[in-house]
């Protein structure tokens, strides 16, 4: 069991989209406000397909949202 | 809160009091004679039926203060609720297993109704913890 690996600048790019709150996201891709701030605060690693949703509504590809590092850090 | 996470607070702390109740009630009874005279099968049915009813009455009491609050359930929500079910079931079987070579070796009513009971009440503790604990932390990776 351990945490998640994957980042993401969904904060970065909601304030480059009009300042978009945290609600008006979640409601965009279908969850609850607290599992939106749970994926920014890297707390939750989304599924596939919600990682999808969420890069749709910036408009960018999944790679500006989401990063995954290269080399498996030893624990 | 989520709905989800509600819920979860909710069978937790009715799981603890109805037991607590269970408890009070059968050892209050207890008069001096062995534990196995005592009368429990009234106080059970009670404390588990009661306990159903109070968690139901909850959840339609917050639902009635804030009948604005999302009623979304998630990714997120079922993943939690998995990981709580999968941290409580082994209480389940280890009750029935219990419960099954207690009545195997002719033990007493009350002791068998008393395992699993304590059992089903551990299992939704355990579980519901592993809830609370889930929601407002990290959902683990494996």
């Amino acid at each position: 069991m351990k945490p998640t690996r994957v980042t993401n600048r969904i904060r970065a790019l909601r304030f480059a989209h009009d300042e978009m709150t945290q609600a008006d996201l979640a409601d965009r891709i279908g969850v609850t406000r607290q599992t939106l701030i749970a994926i920014e605060q890297g707390r939750y690693s989304p599924s596939l397909e919600m990682a999808f949703r969420i890069a749709r509504v910036f408009k960018v590809p999944l790679d500006d949202v989401f990063d995954y590092p290269d080399s498996e850090d030893p624990q | 809160m989520t709905l989800e996470e509600r819920r979860a607070w909710i069978r937790l702390v009715v799981a603890v009091l109805g037991y607590a109740v269970y408890l009070v009630v059968v050892l209050g009874r207890v008069d001096g004679g062995p534990l196995v005279s005592v009368s429990y099968a009234g106080p059970l049915l009670w404390t588990v039926g009661g306990a159903i009813a109070l968690a139901v009455l909850a959840e339609i009491g917050f639902a009635v203060a804030n009948p604005r609050a999302s009623q979304l359930k998630d990714d997120r929500d079922r993943e939690i609720g998995h990981l709580g079910d999968q941290a409580g079931h082994p209480f389940v079987v280890i009750g029935a297993l219990a419960a099954m070579l207690m009545a195997l070796a002719d033990w007493a009513p009350f002791w068998i109704a008393n395992v699993i009971y304590l059992c089903f009440v551990l299992s939704a503790i355990v579980g519901g913890v592993a809830k609370v604990v889930v929601y407002r932390g990290s959902v683990p990776e494996w």
